[in-house]
């Protein structure tokens, strides 16, 4: 674990860390105005050369992503996707809350460089407070000529809104919330086309994380060959980790993705520690899509790139939630498939029979109901839903399948020890009377 | 059981709110910000269920009419989303989270003792008309859990010993924060 200095979150804590006053004395709007000096396809330039990965969970690089649009478009739009709601993730409402000027900063960044006529900040329903503290922002920042014609006299002109959400954690995928911002349910579109070519309104569109446009100035400001600096290669720049559960110091924190989840846990800088002297028995480490690892797993890295090597769908969000010795893997899992069964969609089949079914067995389980076939299912099923067999429109089924293929796989023998100590005539007596 | 034959003479008018022309007027007020009329549905929505208290019958019909889309468009989105109410729901509602960092922390106790307190299970709503009940995935503060929600205002941290305390308290929905004038959505037009 290097040295690290702090970017992304360096104003939480300061008094009045909310007003434009005090971002601008820290430096603020500086990343903006050196943009607008220069051309857009100079501001992707850099932030493509930073490599600068999607904060939100796919890790797609922003720059690239900008790339796609098509040179001859005439409307583009911005969507801002603050639509955090994968558990156990909060880094976007600390960003929102604490600084909501270097997010409107970076929306600026993104829009002049994409050309966006219109930003929409696409906020979930349940961040009231972070609501209010964001358009107060965006009035000071619009009053300030950071919004509006002509910005900064650079003749760019770009509106920003915030659009807020209704509950619907599919509406964080980037079809969805563009479906959801036209007004309409949040169901994922069919890709190809992709947002880039025919978005929102049918317009070409830009979808990006809070996180990822929050570390715009900064990419601006210091450069590409400073981002590439901090990190490991490939997984490059600041990131936010999210701890919860039995640590001693649940939070946000900022460092380079270069350390383990084992660090994340004990280091003081992170976690602090398991709390009351429990021992880590689980590890969701980047939100519950990802999967789970177990307490011999810790040395994973939290980059890009490590997840995979531990059978985890990817980096994420990362977001840990520890789960101590103490804990009934059953509580886990069932709360996991019913996240997902409450969740999915309706759309594609297999996702929405598969998570039900599946939390109907898990929950089975967890009531020491279970059976053994039960399982088996739990661990077939995932292997037939997701994007990754090419079955379903959107990412959702690949979350539900990592989280409950993994726990059921790393937590075969806990499992099917509570399965055979069931007393066989109650559980008969018991299914006779559910069914 | 005889045939049951649907009575419209005897049956009770359906009522639910129309929508005030001061609240038409905000609706409109969101026609700029997005190039087609049915974008501004979900903020419609929300404005309506803020003065409404929830998304009736009548106040669908009338907002379809006015974003020029059908009814059964408006329905269709209405039917997704959690946090719309097609029935009048309580002054203040209660969310309690329920996700994993939660749950772990003891949210089941808090959902209980909420239930016990209000004397309600989930998604219903006293008698008196003042609290509803509703579980809440993930609500993006794990790191406090457990969480509850007293409609804008975020309680961190709960026990279920403080659950009765919160709910008695009279402000335990007041949000004191600067809010802006200009693009207000959550402020109320009529009584």
């Amino acid at each position: 674990m290097s040295d690290y200095e702090t970017v992304l979150l360096k104003n939480v804590g300061k008094p009045n860390s909310q007003r434009l006053a005090t971002y601008v004395e820290g430096g603020g709007y500086s990343g903006a105005k050196r943009a607008l000096e220069h051309t857009p396809d100079d501001v992707i330039d850099v932030v493509k050369r930073a490599n600068l990965r999607g904060r939100g969970g796919a890790g797609f690089p922003a720059g690239v992503k900008w790339s796609f649009l098509p040179k001859d478009r005439e409307v583009t739009y911005l969507c801002v996707n603050a639509d955090e709601s994968e558990p156990p993730t909060f880094s976007n409402r600390v960003l929102m809350e604490e600084d909501p000027h270097q997010l409107l900063e970076g929306i600026l960044i993104a829009g002049y460089a994409t050309q966006a006529t219109v930003a929409y900040l696409y906020m979930r329903a349940e961040f009231a407070e972070q609501y209010h503290i964001m358009q107060v922002a965006l009035d000071e920042a619009y009053e300030a000529g950071y919004f509006g014609k002509n910005i900064l006299g650079s003749g760019y002109n770009l509106e920003c809104y915030i659009h807020r959400g209704a509950g619907a954690y599919v509406c964080g995928e980037e079809t969805g919330l563009i479906e959801s911002l036209e007004g309409k349910r949040g169901w994922p579109r069919i890709k190809p086309p992709f947002p880039a070519i025919q978005g929102a309104f049918g317009k070409p569109t830009v979808v990006n994380n809070v996180e990822t446009l929050a570390n715009l100035p900064h990419i601006v400001n210091r450069g590409a060959d400073w981002f590439l600096g901090i990190g490991p290669e490939g997984s490059s720049g600041p990131k936010l980790f999210c701890i919860s559960g039995a640590v001693n110091k649940p939070g946000c924190y900022e460092g380079a993705m270069d350390f383990s989840v084992r660090e994340l846990i004990e280091s003081d800088r992170f976690g602090g520690g398991m709390r009351d002297g429990l021992k880590v028995k689980a590890v969701m480490p980047g939100g519950i899509s990802m999967g789970i690892l177990t307490a011999d797993e810790l040395d994973m890295k939290m980059d890009f790139a490590d997840p995979a090597k531990y059978g985890l769908l990817g980096l994420g969000t990362a977001s840990a939630i520890v789960v101590d010795d103490q804990t009934d893997i059953r509580k886990v899992l069932r709360n996991v498939a019913r996240f997902f069964s409450h969740e999915s969609c309706g759309q594609c089949t297999q996702c929405r029979e598969g998570t039900s079914w599946m939390y109907k067995m898990s929950n089975r389980v967890e009531r020491g109901l279970g059976r053994m076939e039960d399982i088996e299912l739990l661990g077939e099923i995932p292997a037939k839903m997701g994007m990754m067999p090419g079955l379903s429109i959107c990412g959702l089924s690949d979350g539900a399948a990592f989280a409950i293929r993994t726990i059921v796989e790393k937590f075969r023998s806990e499992l099917e020890g509570y399965v055979r100590s069931e007393n066989d005539d109650a559980v008969r007596i018991a299914l006779e009377i559910a069914n | 059981m005889a045939w049951k034959a649907i009575d419209r003479v005897n049956a009770p008018a359906e009522e639910s709110p129309s929508l005030s022309e001061p609240l038409k007027e905000k609706i409109r007020g969101f026609f700029d910000r997005y190039p087609t009329k049915r974008a501004v549905l979900i903020p419609a929505l929300h404005m309506i269920q803020d003065d409404h208290g929830y998304v009736g019958w009548k106040a669908m019909e009338e907002v379809a009419e006015l974003l020029e889309i059908t009814a059964s468009d408006v329905f269709d989105t209405v039917s997704f989303y959690s946090h719309f109410w097609t029935h009048p729901k309580g002054e203040k509602v209660v969310m309690a989270c329920r996700s994993v960092s939660c749950d772990l922390l003891g949210a089941d106790r808090v959902l209980d003792e909420c239930k016990k307190v209000l004397g309600i299970g989930d998604h219903e709503t006293t008698p008196d008309g003042k609290y509803s009940l509703m579980t809440e995935e993930c609500l993006a503060a794990c790191d406090h859990g457990p969480c509850l929600m007293v409609n804008e205002k975020m309680h961190k941290c709960v026990n279920p010993a403080d659950v009765r305390k919160i709910i008695k308290d009279d402000a335990n929905d007041k949000l004191d924060m600067p809010r802006s004038s200009l693009y207000d959505g959550a402020n109320r037009t009529s009584a």
